[in-house]
């Protein structure tokens, strides 16, 4: 009998986990078409963009109407290095219409980007989007970095009570594609023009030669390189 | 729907999408270059012309339908 409760237990406990959902880096981004503020919109519908998902709690909050603000803002900063921007929340689309009306009367701030309307929280589950310690029934500040194949690149989960760095989202993005497209890594706190990281040798042999190649070396396995501005 | 209104007729961007298909078959891509608007919005307003029978598609390309033709008159 215990046991059979037991299993009980389990599968509820893995179906909640399922249903949760909880993307990984790397991985595909989990599918989805949903209604937004500019129709109806699928995560094919990026592919060769990067995406930039994000949620918000709610509608006509401070805090969100503030990130709404500065998403706008380096929206144009977003579109030179191929990415795009899909807020979502659990509100309607006619919330998110007054919502963003809202905005460019008030504040003078446009929001150019669509906006997913997912009341019956099918996106948010999918993303792990809604950590029921924060809010039973909003979306905690997520940001999911989707690259132009589709693959998760990097996550993000801010607070209720925190809004987000957009420098930091730009910062994030920079390192990434300079990362694809010079195959290195970035350091602590690197912002663009500044020395990347070698990656690390697999060999001694390729320890030994790293060491005559030019490179800045603290040591054989911390090395930086500059990367011509022309690049 | 951004392409095709509630009364079934395409709204402005819907419009643009079909005028600049009206002398070639052209790909999302293509499309999106020739009228400016997002790749995003090009391929999920395809569907909707699509769905409402302005378009049609044939390898990886779309061309106007006959209604399509008539729309952009």
């Amino acid at each position: 009998m215990f046991v059979f409760i037991k299993q009980g237990e389990n599968k509820m406990v893995e179906a909640q986990k399922e249903e949760m959902g909880l993307p990984i880096l790397g991985q595909k981004a989990p599918d989805f078409e949903a209604l937004t503020t500019q129709g109806t919109l699928r995560l094919s519908d990026y592919k060769g963009t990067w995406l930039i998902l994000f949620s918000h709690p709610a509608d006509f909050t401070p805090v969100c109407t503030t990130e709404f603000m500065a998403f706008a803002e380096i929206y144009d900063e977003l579109k030179k290095r191929n990415v795009e921007l899909l807020g979502l929340s659990v509100d309607s689309v006619s919330s998110h219409i007054a919502w963003i009306r809202n905005c460019e009367e008030k504040m003078g701030v446009k929001i150019p980007f669509p906006i997913i309307a997912d009341l019956n929280k099918d996106v948010a589950r999918k993303y792990g989007m809604i950590h029921p310690e924060q809010s039973k029934t909003e979306t905690v500040r997520c940001v999911f970095i989707i690259d132009a194949e589709s693959k998760i690149r990097a996550m993000l989960y801010y607070p209720l009570t925190t809004g987000r760095n957009m420098s930091e989202i730009l910062r994030l993005i920079d390192a990434l594609q300079t990362a694809d497209k010079h195959k290195v890594a970035t350091p602590a706190n690197w912002k663009p023009g500044d020395p990347v990281v070698v990656p690390a040798p697999s060999t001694a042999e390729q320890a030994e030669e790293r060491l005559k190649q030019g490179y800045e070396c603290k040591d054989w396995y911390l090395c930086t390189k500059k990367i011509p501005e022309s690049e | 729907m951004p392409c095709v209104s509630p009364d079934g007729k395409p709204t402005t961007s819907g419009m643009t999408t079909l005028k600049a298909l009206k002398n070639a078959a052209l790909s999302p891509e293509e499309i999106a270059v020739k009228t400016g608007q997002p790749l995003f919005r090009v391929r999920s307003g395809l569907r909707e012309l699509k769905s409402a029978g302005f378009v049609e598609e044939a390898e990886d390309k779309y061309k106007l339908s006959k209604t399509g033709e008539i729309a952009i008159q």
